[in-house]
């Protein structure tokens, strides 16, 4: 049997499979964040050298994981938006920017609050905070663009064509950032990650799967919307159950 | 008519818009005022102590370059954009990246060369040493075409748009940080007494990356403004 392997690149079709998916990704989400949150504050055991404060990983870690996975991601299906001409991708990478800012911004918040009790200063130029920070500013310039320009598939393609620029030359501001900071200071307090314990290890990857999984669930939704918005004028909007109650 | 090569193109492009920055003086006075202006504030900043000027001196010349810099960026093409030659550019049969390329160009003479002139007075001022100042310089030669070419990027993205200055700016600082890092980073390594030429070498390896790349790109994002 032949499958169509772009039935759901059509955001009539996905948009009921977005609907239908989810409740599965948002119900996991929450068990595992619970599950997650659990095992880090109950069941592993403080650090010896940090104490308690290094609980805080089970939410920075993930974050920061993720705010540079959804970039790449969001570049991704931009480029994919502005080769291909598909609407569905654009729609899908200005759903998952303000996702992306959202976990930059809890990244530099939650370090900002670790680094206060472990290295006495809520910021430090380190290498790793700077590019963090830059990051969150790509984020910022993808987002203010794409809201400035008034029709949709114009503000989807110049927004593609800087998040393309933006991740050509991520690798280059990360050396550069790195180098800068190496030149000046000398190597900063890092976290010694010295074999960690088995609980911290699980409470951290069952963490980052709840986040991912919040990630998708909110991108999905706001894709939804997205796609309402867009495609307002569109018979099939007006014939859905939701739109006619 | 008569087929251009494409350097003779080129040159035509630098001259028609060198000649219209000519008559129009003051936008090029103003940027290189700008300049002045924000490096004198420093001082008044932070108090006249020299040893911390010294210091300083560097990385405030590159900020205010790469503020000056953003303030002329929006001149780059809104003037063609509002009298309709940008059209007549996208329609033309040459290369429109060789167009862009001369356009880069010229903003550089317009606005980036001024300042690297401009530099060894306000080096002086703030008691910077004469070494320091020519690996200053070198650094602003090399550094400040980046910043015209990537700045075109943006400028062609915010074509037209309402509140563009400060979306432009918003856009094309967080991507000229490299060129920041490396040319301060020469200057310290001089006054330090180490060797110059890996920041240098870097910051070449990034203006030719930029003139390979950036003109194509801001011809798509000219074409996708335009559309």
């Amino acid at each position: 049997m032949a499958i169509n392997w772009f039935k759901y690149s059509a955001p009539t079709t996905f948009y009921g499979l977005a609907g239908k998916l989810i409740p599965w990704f948002a119900v996991s989400a929450a068990v595992l964040c619970i599950v997650g949150l659990y095992i880090g504050f109950v069941v592993a055991p403080a650090d010896a050298q940090q104490g308690e404060f290094y609980r805080i990983i089970f939410i920075h870690v993930p974050s920061s994981i993720l705010s540079m996975f959804l970039y790449l991601i969001m570049a991704a299906y931009a480029a994919m938006g502005l080769i291909f001409n598909t609407r569905l991708s654009s729609m899908m990478a200005s759903a998952i920017a303000p996702t992306g800012a959202l976990f930059a911004f809890i990244s530099l918040w939650t370090g900002a609050l670790w680094g206060k009790p472990m290295w006495g200063a809520w910021w430090v130029w380190d290498a790793r905070l700077t590019s963090e920070l830059i990051l969150l500013f790509l984020y910022l310039g993808f987002i203010s663009l794409h809201a400035s320009i008034d029709d949709p598939r114009r503000a989807d393609r110049a927004a593609a064509l800087l998040a393309i620029v933006g991740s050509v030359n991520v690798p280059i501001i990360y050396f550069s950032v790195k180098w800068w900071n190496t030149l000046h200071q000398g190597s900063t307090i890092k976290f010694t990650g010295t074999s960690m314990h088995i609980a911290m290890q699980q409470a951290m990857f069952t963490m980052l799967v709840a986040c991912w999984l919040y990630a998708i669930t909110v991108t999905l939704m706001r894709v939804r919307s997205i796609i309402l918005e867009r495609e307002r004028h569109t018979k099939w909007i007006t014939e859905l159950a939701e739109v006619k109650s | 008519m008569k087929k251009l090569s494409l350097f003779s193109l080129l040159m035509l492009v630098v001259r028609r818009d060198l000649v219209l920055a000519m008559r129009r003086r003051a936008d090029v006075l103003t940027t290189l005022i700008f300049f002045v202006m924000v490096v004198s504030l420093f001082p008044l900043g932070v108090g006249p102590e020299m040893g911390m000027l010294r210091k300083m001196a560097p990385g405030v010349l590159w900020v205010a370059a790469l503020l000056a810099s953003m303030l002329s960026l929006g001149r780059l093409f809104s003037a063609d954009y509002l009298d309709g030659t940008l059209e007549q550019m996208l329609l033309a049969p040459q290369s429109l990246s060789v167009l862009v390329l001369g356009k880069m160009a010229s903003h550089w003479m317009v606005s980036g060369l001024p300042l690297v002139l401009m530099t060894p007075v306000l080096g002086l001022q703030f008691d910077m040493s004469i070494q320091a100042i020519g690996v200053l310089i070198l650094g602003l030669l090399l550094g400040t075409p980046i910043l015209s070419m990537v700045g075109a990027i943006g400028a062609a993205l915010t074509l037209g748009l309402r509140g563009g200055g400060v979306l432009l700016s918003l856009l094309v600082l967080p991507l000229c940080i490299p060129v920041l890092i490396f040319g301060t980073g020469a200057v310290e390594a001089v006054t330090s007494g180490l060797s110059v030429s890996s920041h240098l070498s870097l910051m070449g390896a990034l203006l030719v990356l930029a003139l390979v790349f950036t003109p194509w790109v801001t011809a798509q994002a000219l074409r996708i403004s335009m559309e």
